[in-house]
């Protein structure tokens, strides 16, 4: 495993306040090129920990590194640089902004790093032509259904061709077949790319596909 | 900072109504104050330039505030008639054998001619005021008007054209009917009320009145004679024609009866000679019980004192207005932020800095406040271009 450039997590610890839930995670370490899953029933604590990765909630003990940067050490807004810059996230609910088209939704990281040049444009094309969008990229994504959110909010996360891709649950919103196109080009992006890529999944049929799988309940019984 | 830009511009595009009708309100409290100092500076400006230009005016002895709102608006104030003898006094007074007036010149206004004040003067008017014709020519005997530019346009009047006086009581049998006036000339425009009356002569006027009229010769005529008397009066009966125009046929037919000294005027302008002459005139009707002489740049200047104070009431209602109103938007903004709580959350966990989250917000307020300050202005423009109509609509 090289330590500069894949995922390593250290005796990583969480707790909510006043609350049972905890994680524990003692070590897990992710290659650059490899991809990881991560499964477990609902409530097991897969969304919590994929945010602890990400840095948007921090740990009470523990580090996450990512490639050479130790996550937790660094200061809110330089975590959130980096986040702009190094991580594609697809999240559950797809936090895209209403008022903006597709275009403009996958473009976001790329308006504000300042470089949403011809070159990110070409990615955003390939990208939205693969997961079958690229006829939306003027509508906005109020009149999208479900899916076709979902699939923007893949676009989005890999349009700047981040080091690390986090995916929660990215084809709850699809149907099997959809499903399959979104993980094969997850997975297919991270190993062509070199990148990490964790994905949060509750159907087993899909855990063949990932290099690693975390079951949450082998957490629980170390935690 | 491009990103925040247009992330901003695009939230206000999307809620486009909501914004404009934020920004509509804040132009409209921010740009009220500045309309109404414009409309006031334009009112005080014109107001005192009629007033500066009309050296003393003498009326019949009342309020001198009617008397010049008559004398340079032709405003139809319940005045007490002048007797025209006034003016003859006027014309000839001298002091130690020098005249002390180069002019004095009547007005009389009571009449309309469809909603148009009907002013009866002289030709000494035209010159005074810098009136020029435009079109057609002067006033040359009874029955002929000029009009002003505006109530030309606005009625589509052009010499050879005619007016008819507007009766006092629709409804009044025994009244006097109302006349047919000729239109000989149009004025050309000069900013003023002027623009927008009617110039008779002063017989005109008192024809108007009922105190000249013409009507077939009874003399000639025996059918419409109903009795001759002993000293030489004849009286006509019901079918005698009384004519309601001057033609150059029936004009010998006009007479007036009674005393022409005592007939009525509203107001006589007096342009004194000097100084001297002006403090000589003001003196002699101080004293009288009958008359006053007023100057009206003084009497503008009052009133312009009343409405530089209600200014200050208004303008300080108009600041607590506006601050309540920026308070609301405040508010509004506030609270609309804090509804877009979960994406600007959403904005964070994608990794945009604090710095361009508080930069979109910033910049939403001032897209909002530049359109306010647009419409502002765009009222400020209307209000400056629309000062003299509304200045006229007013007085």
């Amino acid at each position: 495993m090289s330590a500069t450039t894949g995922l390593q997590v250290t005796d990583l610890r969480f707790a909510y306040s006043g609350g049972d839930f905890r994680v524990h995670v003692p070590q897990l370490g992710l290659d650059a090129g490899k991809t990881l899953a991560l499964a477990g029933p609902s409530g097991a604590g897969k969304s919590t920990l994929l945010r602890l990765l990400t840095g948007l909630l921090t740990p009470t003990a523990g580090t996450v590194s990512l490639g050479a940067a130790d996550l937790h050490a660094m200061s809110p807004e330089a975590r959130r640089a980096f986040r702009l810059r190094q991580i594609g996230l697809v999240f559950q609910d797809f936090a895209l902004l209403d008022y903006l088209t597709v275009g403009e939704n996958i473009l976001l990281p790329h308006q504000f790093r300042g470089d949403a040049g011809t070159p990110a444009r070409n990615r955003m094309l390939d990208l939205t032509q693969r997961l079958h969008i690229d006829r939306y990229l003027p509508k906005r994504v109020s009149q999208l259904s479900q899916g076709e959110r979902q699939r923007v909010a893949v676009a989005r996360a890999l349009v700047h061709e981040p080091q690390f891709v986090f995916a929660d649950e990215p084809t709850a919103s699809l149907d099997p077949a959809r499903g399959r196109i979104v993980v094969d080009m997850l997975l297919e992006d991270a190993r062509s790319r070199g990148a990490c890529l964790v994905m949060v999944t509750h159907d087993p049929n899909l855990l063949p596909l990932f290099d690693q799988t975390l079951r949450m309940e082998d957490l629980a019984a170390t935690a | 900072m491009r990103a925040a830009l247009h992330l901003a511009a695009r939230y206000v595009l999307r809620h486009r109504i909501q914004s404009a009708l934020l920004a509509g309100a804040l132009g409209l409290v921010f740009a009220l104050p500045l309309c109404l100092r414009v409309l006031i500076e334009h009112a005080q400006q014109e107001l005192r330039a009629r007033a500066a230009a009309t050296p003393q005016i003498v009326g019949t002895r009342g309020s001198a505030l009617d008397l010049m709102m008559t004398a340079l608006y032709f405003k139809r104030e319940n005045l007490l008639p002048l007797p025209f003898g006034v003016l003859t006094e006027l014309q000839h007074h001298h002091s130690a054998g020098v005249a002390t007036t180069t002019a004095a010149i009547p007005l009389h206004v009571r009449y309309q001619a469809q909603g148009a004040p009907i002013v009866g003067t002289e030709l000494e008017y035209f010159p005074f005021r810098g009136l020029h014709l435009a079109a057609g020519r002067q006033l040359r005997r009874l029955g002929d008007c000029v009009v002003g530019a505006t109530l030309a346009k606005q009625r589509g009047l052009q010499p050879g054209g005619h007016l008819f006086s507007t009766p006092e009581q629709a409804f009044d049998m025994a009244g006097v009917y109302p006349l047919k006036m000729r239109v000989t000339g149009v004025l050309a425009p000069n900013g003023t009320p002027d623009d927008e009356a009617l110039f008779v002569d002063l017989k005109t006027a008192w024809l108007i009145e009922g105190r000249s009229h013409g009507h077939d010769d009874l003399k000639k005529d025996e059918s419409v004679v109903l009795k001759k008397e002993e000293d030489g009066n004849i009286v006509g009966n019901a079918a005698v024609r009384m004519y309601n125009e001057v033609t150059d046929a029936n004009l010998a037919s006009f007479h007036f009866h009674g005393d022409v000294s005592t007939y009525p005027i509203s107001a006589i302008i007096l342009l004194p000679k000097d100084a001297k002459a002006e403090a000589l005139l003001a003196g002699q009707y101080a004293r009288s019980k009958e008359q006053q002489l007023i100057r009206p740049r003084d009497e503008m200047e009052a009133l312009l004192t009343q409405l530089v104070r209600l200014e200050g009431f208004a303008a300080s209602a108009l600041l607590l207005t506006a601050t309540a109103a920026l308070l609301v938007t405040a508010l509004v903004f506030a609270l609309s932020f804090r509804l877009r709580q979960r994406e600007f959350a959403t904005l964070e966990d994608v990794g945009v800095s604090r710095l361009s989250l508080l930069s979109v917000k910033v910049l939403e307020i001032l897209i909002i406040g530049l359109a306010a300050a647009l419409i502002g202005l765009v009222l400020l423009f209307f209000s400056s271009y629309a000062a003299p109509y509304l200045l006229r609509w007013a007085l």
